[in-house]
């Protein structure tokens, strides 16, 4: 890595770190101004999500630093875990066994390696054209017809979103940046997974004081105020992360807000495959924000939208 | 008292540990296997943890969610014509597991299954014990109970009988089936149970079950 590549690193993640270091501040001072004894369920909430993000913050950061294999073993893991908590409340059957085995042990695994080997062809078309094809022809050999096409469906879209959406993220790594900034493609997931937080962060909060108008009643409580005011947000922080992306600061803000629309529309999706399935959360492996894929479902949308635009435009 | 496990050598003991650490690695890897503890709290009081059984994976899990401390005390009561099958089952089952094995062929057995248990208990040791007696293959959530789960709980009344429903387990391996799929597997622990006063074999059974099963969550890949 290039002297100047690390040192932006280090000045994006100090300032990460400062950030959460307000963060935390504030929460021990809210507790601090509270009687002796007592806690508000509110604070304690806002706490643990900032523990959460801590964890994430230093996770990202040690893979960022440690270079290719450190980011795509954190996105591999991701995906597994990711693809876990899916497949737990995915419709399947007995029959669907080894297909599933399959999915996990074997699919997953080649997509980042056709990742890290920088097979652009194969990585995009490995699990839309032949992990498609092949599962429900394992599925079928085991002969049980019932709800066939709801089982396998069911596992294509596990797939799709857990592991090959989520596996745009490191392909990042192989945009060409140009001569003498061939590391710099790292900077990319830093900035694409900058501007889809902070939009969710600064959608959630503005929804929670000024939404009125929902996008999607009966299903989540994101309204239209709380998305333009995220997407404002994610384009703002973009224009001022531009000097760390190929983009310039008005191509950098329209790709923020891209980012950021594709991924507010994910979480949407994510609350109706929740609603359907009757969870709240995906699992509790993440203290005070459900599961890995509670986490992730806006840079699951974000990123392959994120991916193709910046390959299309800045390729 | 020189107990089986202290009469082993040091390294045997060791080589059992890390085994223990690397079993509850891959059980979390996979399952991500998750204790709720619903109906009380893991502390270290002496129990039984009661369990539906509808896997060999099940034993493994309820052993790998609980805290280290309760674990090291915590022996599973698990089939002895099974564990002692092979070398590589003998040193899983009695070292790594440490349990305590029982003979379910009345014709083959020198030591009577009930005071293996209840010598166990009287160590100070908990167990864990699935009184459906075999792995349950069919629709309904629990086959009927066998007397064990009432002996104990008259024999020994101060010892906390806690249910313990393993779910997703069927899934994640069913029989037959060698490669676990990841899926997410919760233990959900309830109420602590005892054997009222006067109360019949057949009722605390009936009650023991119904609290057992009250613990399922709802399936969550119910018919669409």
């Amino acid at each position: 890595m290039s002297e100047q590549t690390a040192l932006d690193i280090l000045f994006l993640a100090m300032g990460v770190i400062g950030l959460l270091t307000a963060l935390t501040v504030l929460g021990e001072i809210l507790r601090a101004r509270l009687p002796h004894g007592e806690t508000d369920p509110v604070v304690e909430t806002f706490m643990t999500r900032v523990h959460s993000w801590w964890a994430m913050v230093i996770l990202l950061s040690l893979a960022v630093f440690s270079g290719e294999i450190g980011i795509l073993l954190l996105f591999a893991f991701a995906s597994f875990a990711a693809l876990r908590e899916f497949l737990t409340y995915a419709y399947k059957r007995r029959a669907d066994h080894l297909s599933l085995a399959l999915a996990a042990f074997v699919i997953l695994p080649l997509q980042y390696v056709f990742v890290g080997l920088g097979w652009t062809a194969l990585h995009t078309v490995f699990i839309p054209v032949y992990a498609f094809l092949l599962l429900p022809i394992v599925s079928a050999l085991r002969g049980d017809p019932r709800r066939f096409l709801v089982r396998v469906a069911e596992m294509q879209w596990g797939l799709m979103i857990c592991v090959f959406c989520i596996s745009h993220v490191p392909a990042l790594l192989t945009f060409d940046m140009g001569p003498g900034a061939e590391d710099r493609s790292v900077l990319l997931i830093v900035f694409l997974a900058m501007v889809v937080q902070f939009g969710d962060l600064f959608d959630y909060y503005a929804g929670r004081h000024f939404g009125r108008r929902r996008v999607a009643p009966g299903l989540s409580p994101k309204t239209l105020e709380g998305m333009v005011t995220g997407i404002a947000a994610a384009a703002l922080i973009g224009a001022g992360l531009s000097w760390i992306t190929p983009f310039g600061p008005l191509g950098a803000a329209a790709m923020a807000a891209l980012a950021s629309t594709a991924g507010m529309f994910g979480s949407l999706v994510f609350a109706a495959i929740k609603r359907d399935k009757g969870v709240k959360d995906w699992s509790h492996l993440i203290p005070g924000q459900g599961g890995f894929l509670d986490q992730l479902d806006s840079v699951i949308f974000a990123a392959p939208v994120f991916y193709h635009v910046t390959h299309l435009v800045w390729g | 008292m020189m107990t089986a496990a202290s009469r082993r050598s040091l390294p045997r003991r060791m080589a059992a540990r890390i085994v223990g650490h690397a079993l509850v690695f891959v059980a979390r890897f996979i399952t991500a296997v998750r204790a709720d503890w619903r109906g009380t709290e893991p502390v270290a009081r002496q129990r039984v943890y009661y369990a539906n059984h509808v896997s060999n994976a099940d034993m493994p899990m309820i052993w790998a969610c609980l805290p280290a401390h309760i674990r090291r005390r915590t022996r599973p009561v698990a089939a002895a014509d099974y564990w002692l099958s092979t070398r590589l089952r003998a040193f899983v089952g009695p070292e790594v597991f440490n349990c305590v094995l029982v003979d379910r062929r009345p014709e083959a057995r020198t030591e009577d299954p009930m005071e293996a248990i209840l010598s166990a208990l009287d160590e100070g040791s908990s167990l864990i014990i699935f009184p459906e007696g075999n792995r349950n293959m069919g629709d309904e959530p629990l086959l009927p109970f066998r007397a064990g789960l009432y002996n104990i709980g008259r024999a020994r009344p101060g010892v906390d009988l806690v249910p313990s429903w393993v779910a997703n387990l069927n899934e994640i391996m069913p029989k037959g089936e060698v490669i676990p799929l990841p899926l997410i597997c919760t233990v959900t622990f309830g109420t602590p149970l005892h054997v009222a006063e006067g109360e019949t074999k057949d009722a605390f059974l009936a009650r023991a079950a119904e609290a057992l099963v009250a613990l399922r969550p709802p399936p969550p890949d119910a018919e669409p």
